[in-house]
Formats: C-alpha cells, structure tokens, sequence
C-alpha cells in the first residue's frame, strides 16, 4: 500500500462574483508519494483553480483537503502558512524571485523561514540544489539579472529547499522555449524517478502530461481522466 | 531567527528603494528637527519671558495689608444682630510688620527656605527743578537680593554693592535716570511723604526690561531707606521668601499667614498671567510640532502603500512559500519604524544642531540687559517627546499599508499573470 501524500475528498467550488458560477463539481482523488501526475485540461476548466484549493493557498472551498494525511480545510491562515512551508514545493509559470535578492538568497528564503537548520546549513542546501540543477553559478548574482530559463530553476530550487513532501506546478513550462521546457521536464522527471519525489503539475502541454506518470484530465469542472 | 529573517527581507526592500526610503525618511528628519527647535526656542523665550518677572518676585511675599480691621467692636458687642457700619477707616493699621526680627529668623530656618530677604518701599518725589516726580523707592538687603533675585543682573551702570557701602545712596530706574538727567556719581533731591528733604548719591542704573517700571522703581539699602522715613532699624514692611520648590509656594503662603498673623501672597497667585501666557505658547508650539510629524506621517503612508502596490509579486510568493499574514505585516511594520527611527534620530541631531545655531545668533534689546542671544531651552524632554512621536507616527503610518499587504490573497495576484 503505497503512502498516499494528497487527497482531495468531494472538493466543490463556486465563484460568486459577478454571478455564481460552479467552476469545481465534486472533486475526489488521491496522489501517491513518488508520483509525477499531470493536470491537463482546457483554459477555463478549473485545473488552476483546483491547484489553488490543494495548495491551501484558496480557503473558500466545500469539501476536504488532506495533506500527508492530516486534514487542511478549516484551519488558520497561520498554520496554512507554516505547513505551505514545510510540505509545498511550488513552480509557477512565472518565476516570482525576488529581485531584492541574489540567486542563493532567494533559493533560501523558505529554509530561513522554517529554521529547521541554521542559516549555514541552509546556505550549504541551497548550494546543493543549485549544484544539483546545473545554476551554481549563478548564486551571487541578483535574481533579476538571470535569464528566463535560468530563473525558473532557480524558482524549482526555491521549491525543493524544504525538502517538501509534494512540488505543485501551474504551467512551470508555460513561459519557456523548447529547449528550456526540455530542461525542466528532465529536472521534474529526475526528481521523480531519482529521488523519489512527488510532483503534481498543472499544465496544457499534451507533450509534456504524456511523458510524466499519470494523467488527470478535467473538463468543466470535473475530472474526466484519471 | 525570525526576527532577523524578517529584519534582512525589511532591509532589502528598503535598500531596494533607498531614493523613495530617503525622501520618506528626510520627512521625518525635518520635521523632527523643526519639533525640536520650534519647542527649544518657544521655551527658551518663555523662561526668558518668565524670568522678567518671577526670577525678580518672592514665592511668598508677608505684608501687612492696609485695611479696616475685620472685627469691629460693635460686632463682638452686639452678636444676634445685623450691624450696618459705614465709613469703615484702617486707622490703627500699621504697614509695618510686627516683630519682624523673630520672623525673619524663624522663616529663615525653615528647610523649605532656600533664602529670606527683608524689605521695605516707600513713595517719594524726586525734585527736578520745579517738578517733583514720582518715584517708589525699595530698600533691600543689597547681597541678599543678588543672591535670591539676581539683583545684579539687572544693574547695568556702577555697583550694585555700592548701594549697601556707600552711605545715602541710590540706585535709579534707567527710565527715571533719563528723566532726572542724572549719571552715576550725580546726586538728586528727594522728598519723602513726611516732607523730609534729603539728598542722595547715584551710585548705578537699574534696568529691568519692563519699561514703566524703570520710570518708578528704585533702590536703596534698608539702613538708607530707614532713615528716609526717620523709623527704627526693625521697621520692614515686607519679607521675600524663596523655596526650593516653586510649587509649595500657595501651601507655604496660607501656613505663615496663619502662624506670622500678615498677610501672604504666593507667586501663583501674584502672576496668573504669567503662567496662562507660557501654557498657551507651549500649546501653540506642541501643537505646530504635532502637525509637522503627522504631516510626515502623511508621506511615509504613501511611500508605504506605493511600495506595496510594487511588490505584490514578492508579498504573494512569500506568502505561498509559507511567510504567514503576520510575518508579512511584520515586514512592512519594520519598514515603516525604521524610517522613523533613523530619520528621527538624525532629525534629533538636527534639532539640537540648529537650536545651538539659534542660540548664537546676536540678540540685543534695551529692553533685555542681560540677554546677548536667542533663547534657548535645551531640556531633554523634548527630545524624548521628538524620539517617541516619531515612532508613533510613524508606526501608526505603517499600520494601514502593513495591514494591507499582510491581507493580499496570493492566489488572486500569481492567477493575474
């Protein structure tokens, strides 16, 4: 019996503004640790909002969020926070560094966050996942003088500092050329298959849902494919 | 941890924006250095104000006050009925107090006492050819009243001194020295309320800055003041007493009525004025201070919300990545109070910088003799006041734009991409 990491029991959500709209109809699946799924479906089907909800980043939802089997749904913004710390890993499409910041400084902004281990220790894990994704570098440089593909492994370091139980994506490819999408899909795949690490990626590249693990395909609001 | 995590990502957006933070924080230098120098030189020119009158006047003055005696006869004789007497007459006041030696003595060994000074005054007419004018002449115990009244101060022609070491001498109101066409070594002709004729021997000018009192006032020793009026070395008619505590003064004043069996007039009450005038010049200073420091409140709030509207981005992955709606506010919390604090620390510097530079500036007035600058009052107070309001404004400037960040949804900013 594999470990399950996320589940998602009869998730509902509406948008009530201007008018109500149900943009999630009864939601329910579960993702196993080590598995790299997919989340494909067309602009507008709620791939993205679903992704929010199971970030715990979006409260205003019906149903139960389970994460590393504790449950999510009602709990404080506070400990939401803490726990997107600890156990979530995120890509965006767009990278969000901090332009304040170097490279390094942005990989360990969450570490410093988590005080798990001490500001050298998290400096020297930083270090290793920058190592580990080919940007070493590039670790004193200011964030915004990177390149685009460049910035986005820097955004997939920043995820993986905590080492998190689940990396969550929305469209981390969306912004990319080929050859820097190749890149990512080999750094997720890699992470997947070396390091056992569980990835759920929202995206509407066909090529890329192909080659992961699973696919779960959504249409209005419902899951179709899973 | 946290707190230095918090302390490092406050100082980077700061650091980021170091023309907007300087100009923020300059708004708050100048207007911290303008609260100070406003209140230093406003209550330096209040003390100076203050000082024309209550440095020269006695916290508690004894006196015998000419007036009908309260009992009057008929009254003890006829208790049960209402007695109209008109035409009541002082007649057998004396404005001379009793017994005036032991009472010196006594006050003069109160531990509430820094000093106690005799006096008396008398009215006389200074003979100018064929005018006579008018002229109050106060006798006073010439070293006690350097000490206690910073008599010597005010004498700015000849000595003071000489008025006690030079035997019927006087020393004259500048205005009433004009008047008279008299210098210091002249001697003028003086007539007392008696019709006794005596001449005396200008030995200074007194000045004080009040100019109707120069026409009136001046001073002779006691001994010399006695002898106008042909009375007795024990004849005083006033007794001066100063406190340590200025505050005392009221309680001390109806104590030494009762015990002594004069009259006694506290400071307080002998210079309401006085003290409505200062409060009032406080309050009008506070209140140009205040409103500086809000004002500045004003531009760190924009500054504040600006750089919010700019660093949604940041405030939305540090929000996803696990910092929490209080770590966010405490963020910009930090900001905002280390705007105040470095720009009110600096404005403190400036403050003091330019209340020495006012303190330099030449100021000379007739009026003043003893003042060759601007005022200054350079009570640490202030200061203090300066420091705290600082922080407040500028932490109540922060706490609107802090509680905004702290409330941006994440979700809604990385979806508007």
């Amino acid at each position: 019996m594999p470990e399950t990491i996320l589940e998602a029991r009869h998730i509902n959500k509406s948008f009530h503004d201007p008018v109500t709209v149900q943009v999630l109809h009864d939601i329910t699946f579960s993702v196993n640790k080590g598995e790299f799924v997919s989340v494909i479906g067309k602009s507008g089907c709620g791939k993205s909002t679903l992704l929010y909800i199971l970030s715990t980043m979006d409260t205003d939802y019906n149903g139960e969020l389970l994460i590393d089997q504790e449950v999510m749904t009602g709990r404080k913004d506070v400990e939401l926070a803490a726990i997107r710390n600890e156990k979530i890993g995120f890509v965006f499409q767009f990278h969000y560094l901090l332009n304040e910041f170097t490279v390094l400084r942005n990989v360990m902004l969450p570490g410093l966050r988590l005080a798990r281990y001490s500001a050298q220790e998290v400096e020297h894990r930083a270090m290793e996942r920058l190592k580990m994704l080919g940007i070493d570098h590039l670790a004193d440089k200011a964030a915004y003088r990177v390149s685009g593909g460049e910035k986005q492994r820097v955004a997939i370091a920043r995820a993986l500092i905590n080492d998190p139980h689940i990396i969550m994506g929305d469209e981390p490819t969306g912004n990319l050329d080929m050859r820097n999408s190749e890149m990512v899909f080999e750094i997720f795949k890699e992470l997947a298959e070396v390091h056992n690490q569980t990835l759920l990626i929202v995206t509407h590249d066909p090529g890329f849902a192909e080659r992961s693990g699973r696919i779960i395909e959504m249409e209005d609001g419902r899951i179709i494919r899973m | 941890m946290k707190g230095k995590l918090i302390f490092g990502i406050a100082k980077s957006l700061l650091l980021a924006r170091w023309r907007q933070t300087l100009v923020a924080a300059v708004g708050v230098t100048f207007s911290i250095a303008m609260f100070i120098t406003l209140l230093s030189f406003m209550n330096g020119l209040n003390d100076l104000l203050d000082g024309l009158i209550l440095n020269r006047t006695p916290h508690v003055r004894l006196y015998n006050e000419i007036k009908p005696n309260k009992n009057q006869p008929v009254n003890a004789a006829l208790k049960d009925s209402y007695n109209f007497i008109s035409s009541v007459k002082a007649g057998i006041t004396r404005q001379e107090i009793y017994n005036s030696g032991p009472v010196l003595q006594t006050v003069k060994n109160d531990p509430r006492v820094l000093g106690v000074t005799p006096r008396l005054s008398t009215q006389v007419f200074f003979n100018e050819g064929t005018i006579d004018i008018t002229g109050l002449i106060n006798g006073i115990d010439v070293e006690q009243e350097m000490r206690l009244f910073n008599f010597g101060d005010y004498v700015t022609a000849g000595s003071a001194m000489d008025a006690e070491n030079v035997a019927n001498s006087i020393i004259l109101g500048k205005g009433l020295a004009e008047i008279l066409v008299a210098d210091v070594g002249d001697v003028v002709q003086v007539t007392t309320a008696q019709g006794e004729r005596f001449s005396l021997k200008v030995v200074g000018y007194f000045q004080s800055g009040i100019q109707e009192y120069d026409k009136v006032q001046c001073y002779a020793s006691i001994a010399t003041t006695q002898k106008l009026l042909g009375k007795p070395a024990n004849y005083v008619t006033d007794i001066q007493v100063k406190l340590y505590d200025l505050d005392m003064a009221p309680a001390v004043a109806k104590e030494y009525a009762k015990v002594f069996n004069v009259d006694a007039e506290d400071i307080q009450t002998a210079n309401a004025q006085f003290d409505t005038g200062s409060s009032i010049r406080t309050l009008i200073s506070y209140a140009v201070g205040v409103t500086l420091l809000i004002v500045a409140g004003f531009g760190i709030f924009n500054i504040l919300n600006m750089m919010i509207y700019e660093k949604m981005d940041s405030i939305a992955i540090l929000k996803a990545t696990g910092f929490s709606g209080g770590d966010v506010n405490r963020i910009f919390l930090v900001i905002a109070l280390s705007i105040g604090f470095f720009g009110g620390a600096v404005g403190l510097v400036f403050g003091f910088i330019f209340s020495v530079i006012i303190d330099n500036i030449p100021f000379n007035t007739a009026a003043l003799p003893t003042i060759k600058t601007y005022p200054i009052n350079y009570s640490p107070i202030f200061y203090m006041i300066g420091g705290t309001f600082a922080l407040i404004t500028t932490y109540f400037a922060g706490y609107f734009p802090a509680r905004k960040a702290s409330r941006v949804d994440p979700v809604e900013i990385i979806r508007g991409k």
